[in-house]
């Protein structure tokens, strides 16, 4: 990310706590609608329900293929947000397991950064809709946060 | 009336699911021995903005959805299948301005479990841009379902 001062976008948005402008920089996030909460010092990831982001239309339930974007750009989000790495992450593995049907309605998600060596880091993310301790699907993500 | 019976059961599962009709998602081959779906390149999936490559929700969702309907190559009758997990590994970036195929195959079916595992690729099958697998639960026809249910819908 050379022509990007992402940074800089990460700093503005912590100040100003509005995170638009780091989020309508990936077409992706704004495709399926990912938002930020800050909380104190944690940050919680929304993805409001849409109808765009339905799989199974019979339940309806969210395509599990969404959840697992929101949750991966999540993961992203937060290692720019807290491990001042100035560029973007790119993925190196993604694996999910889902609990729950993803029904049609508001989703949450929250990570954990478990380790974050010079190349590598290691992401847990859990995502929940009616409370965050019946989460609908966990997750792990290794990134590769080294220049590209 | 095709004479593919998989190739119609996979374009109908296909047409169903609203996000893939989002991303542009295609039938491109369906055979006995697994599933092929196109995922159109478009601004609107780009992960990256500096280099237009696309996101890697977008790749899972194309990779689960060929996990998911590639089951439809081995069950005799159409039975809803929820992702009960799913691994992806990236072995190289996929190249901008292209399309991304994923290929899935079940490589074992039991009474409960369908085992699938695929990968992307863009030109060329051999060069892999992501490997999958995936399982996924039976939960047996929609009509097994109805009568196993207590109340509700």
């Amino acid at each position: 990310m050379t022509g990007l001062n992402l940074n800089t976008l990460v700093r503005q948005a912590h100040e100003k706590n509005d995170y638009d402008a780091l989020l309508s920089l990936i077409p992706y996030a704004k495709l399926i609608g990912i938002e930020c909460l800050r909380l104190g010092d944690d940050m919680v990831f929304r993805l409001p329900a849409n109808k765009d982001n339905i799989g199974n239309p019979t339940l309806p339930a969210l395509h599990g293929g969404v959840i697992a974007g929101f949750m991966e750009h999540a993961a992203m989000l937060h290692l720019l947000m807290f491990m001042g790495i100035p560029h973007l992450p790119k993925i190196i593995d993604f694996s999910i397991d889902y609990l729950r049907a993803g029904h049609y309605r508001d989703t949450y998600a929250q990570c954990q950064v478990w380790r974050q060596g010079r190349r590598v880091a290691n992401v847990a993310i859990t995502a929940w809709q009616t409370s965050q301790s019946e989460p609908i699907a966990t997750a792990r993500a290794h990134f590769k946060v080294d220049e590209p | 009336m095709t004479d593919n019976p998989v190739l119609e059961r996979a374009q109908r599962f296909l047409a169903a699911l609203r996000h893939c009709q989002v991303l542009g998602l295609s039938v491109h081959e369906a055979k006995p021995q697994g599933l092929t779906l196109r995922l159109p390149y478009s601004t609107q999936i780009i992960g990256n903005p500096e280099s237009g490559v696309i996101h890697g929700g977008a790749i899972t969702t194309l990779m689960d959805t060929t996990c998911g309907i590639s089951t439809v190559c081995v069950l005799p009758e159409f039975e809803i299948c929820p992702t009960l997990d799913l691994r992806i590994d990236y072995m190289r970036p996929a190249a901008p301005h292209k399309d991304v195929y994923g290929f899935a195959e079940c490589y074992r079916v039991t009474e409960n479990i369908i085992f699938t595992r695929g990968y992307a690729y863009q030109d060329n099958p051999d060069e892999p841009i992501a490997h999958v697998v995936g399982a996924f639960m039976r939960m047996g026809k929609p009509t097994d379902l109805k009568a196993g249910a207590k109340g509700g819908a």
